[in-house]
């Protein structure tokens, strides 16, 4: 009886130390979803990197090589740049005049949010079929244009296949998404901290710059990242509304083309990395603002928004 | 009303100008589509030359979408299934338990909302290629289990955070078993948050591109991938087939989007509610 106690003393102890750290059984419910995720994301991911490695020739670099050497691929990186850097400054830019106006109460607001998912969820396929036929040179917006004689009526104004269509699709897709995230970041700031400025003799103005913005600003740069990796990773619309053997040829197409089109599997996968290094790249850039201190403080307000601190 | 209206400041104006000069835009991009569907020419001009309904049976042959139809809602019950399975036990651990490593287990889960679809679809297609899966229904399920198993997490994990722990502790205490614990006292509570992520998931997949296109074959296509390869395949066709058919999807996911929205607050659909 005593052997007993003396083996199974220290297995309790283990098992008691570990769930005091947290470490139980309870922990086996993560399993299958990180295994999910392992198998079907990160594997995935580090095979297509080591297959990025051992292109058919050019040694270990070679596909890398490939991509820089060659001015047609090299270019996709301006092109898909400039569309998402522009259309997520565009979205952001209009986001926060709209919702810092639309942060009350009102009748219809409901409405008005769920009118706005609707571009969100139709997806961005059927955005571009709309857009081809009410941006194309007979659609409707041309004979708006013509009707208000902006442009003479056998010259419509060149929307679609063209750097343009592509853009308007990604704000009709972004801009809705955009606008619901900077509503809810906007909805978390408590309205005393506003009224209690308004107190103080601050007009809307020194309000919006001096309390609010800088209380939304970090949300802004969130926002901001996650419209520029929808308009980073544009493919759809950028084929079928855009001119995607020249203009709008973004680094998503060439990299689809390379590995589903001409079987390349080595450079298809060498672009997605590209593709994703830059986009980390850029996100790490926009959060490394986000950290910056100076002289020990944060300059970026991130703490508690709600008011009560 | 009218009076206070009139007295609203210009950059009031201005701010609503621009709301509804983006409403109207959108109104056209959607309904230029829907109109040409009824139509049977539209060269130019404000409407169509005459309309009938035959572009709907038309598209329905051409494009096999009784095939294609099924096989979407295959593919996307079978993922919000699945990733509900996979997801929600996960986001259980993660809002009870405090451990070394949960911050490594979030950024694994982030990622893959996080990185673009097409970014980790190529390497993925191309693993799925390599085990024979790539053009089946199986891979097409799997590539949309990424992004969905996250999700669900995300989705879920707040919701448990709020459900007290006591009543947990409280049923132990009166001496159930685990089984009842989870069966009677979890399970009940956590339904509501599983049928608004469901619903999230369902509507998400069903509007998923990048990786149904990335992965399918022939016989595994959803609506969105049949229509895209439609459109730019045109030519051939005529532009109202494929816009019945794109009516046909507008219409599919605004039955969605209307069930999801009586569940679901419009913001939860592109980020988690902070509130």
């Amino acid at each position: 009886m005593t052997a007993a106690t003396i083996t199974q003393a220290p297995k309790l102890a283990l098992r008691h130390r570990l769930a005091e750290r947290g470490i139980d059984r309870t922990l086996l419910l993560i399993l299958p979803g990180v295994i999910a995720i392992a198998a079907l994301f990160c594997y995935p991911f580090i095979y297509g990197l080591g297959l990025s490695f051992q292109p058919a020739k050019g040694g270990v670099l070679g596909a890398y090589s490939a991509f820089f050497s060659d001015s047609f691929s090299e270019g996709t990186i301006w092109k898909t740049f400039s569309l998402a850097i522009p259309s997520a400054l565009i979205n952001v830019g209009l986001s926060v005049p709209i919702s810092y106006r639309m942060r009350g109460d009102f009748r219809g607001k409901r409405l008005l949010l769920t009118l706005l998912v609707v571009p969100i969820t139709l997806g961005t396929v059927l955005t571009a079929e709309g857009i081809l036929e009410y941006f194309g040179p007979v659609g409707w917006f041309n004979l708006t244009l013509q009707k208000l004689g902006l442009v003479g009526a056998g010259h419509p104004v060149n929307l679609i296949n063209d750097y343009w269509g592509v853009l308007f699709s990604l704000i009709i897709s972004g801009f809705p998404f955009a606008f619901l995230l900077t509503h809810s970041y906007l909805s978390g700031i408590h309205p005393a901290l506003e009224k209690a400025a308004a107190t103080l003799g601050a007009g809307w103005w020194q309000r919006f710059r001096h309390v609010t913005f800088p209380l939304l600003l970090p949300g802004l740069l969130t926002t901001f990242c996650l419209t520029f990796v929808l308009g980073f990773s544009v493919f759809p619309s950028a084929i079928m509304v855009g001119d995607p053997d020249g203009k709008t040829h973004v680094i998503s197409i060439e990299a689809y083309e390379q590995a589903l089109q001409n079987f390349n599997y080595p450079q298809g996968c060498a672009d997605a990395m590209i593709m994703t290094a830059l986009m980390l790249l850029v996100i790490g850039l926009v959060m490394g603002i986000r950290a910056l201190r100076f002289k020990g403080e944060r300059i970026f307000y991130t703490g508690s928004t709600g008011g009560k601190g | 009303m009218e009076a206070r209206a009139l007295r609203m400041r210009p950059g009031t104006w201005l701010v609503w100008a621009l709301v509804v000069f983006f409403m109207v835009n959108v109104l056209g991009v959607i309904g230029s589509v829907v109109l040409d569907s009824f139509g049977r020419t539209w060269f130019n001009g404000w409407a169509p030359q005459g309309y009938t309904s035959s572009n709907y049976s038309q598209a329905w042959d051409e494009f096999d979408l009784g095939q294609v139809m099924t096989v979407t809602f295959q593919v996307t019950l079978l993922v919000v299934a699945i990733s509900l399975a996979l997801g929600v036990p996960a986001s259980y651990a993660l809002a009870r338990r405090d451990f070394p490593g949960k911050r490594l287990v979030m950024l694994l889960f982030v990622l893959p909302i996080l990185v673009p679809p097409i970014a980790y679809g190529i390497p993925l297609a191309t693993m799925l290629y390599k085990v024979h899966l790539a053009g089946s229904f199986t891979g097409v399920v799997a590539a949309n289990l990424v992004p969905s198993v996250p999700f669900v997490v995300y989705t879920m994990t707040p919701f448990i955070e709020q459900i007290d722990p006591r009543l947990e502790q409280a049923a132990r205490m009166c001496g159930a078993p685990t089984r009842s614990v989870l069966g009677r006292i979890i399970a009940p509570l956590l339904l509501p948050g599983m049928l608004a992520a469901g619903i999230l998931v369902l509507v998400r997949t069903f509007g998923m591109f990048e990786l149904t296109f990335l992965t399918a074959g022939p016989t595994s296509q959803t609506l969105v991938v049949s229509l895209f390869s439609a459109a730019t395949s045109a030519g051939i066709r005529s532009s109202q087939n494929i816009d019945a058919m794109a009516v046909i999807y507008t219409g599919s996911m605004l039955v969605l989007l209307v069930i999801a929205l009586r569940f679901v607050n419009p913001t939860q659909l592109v980020a988690r509610s902070r509130d």
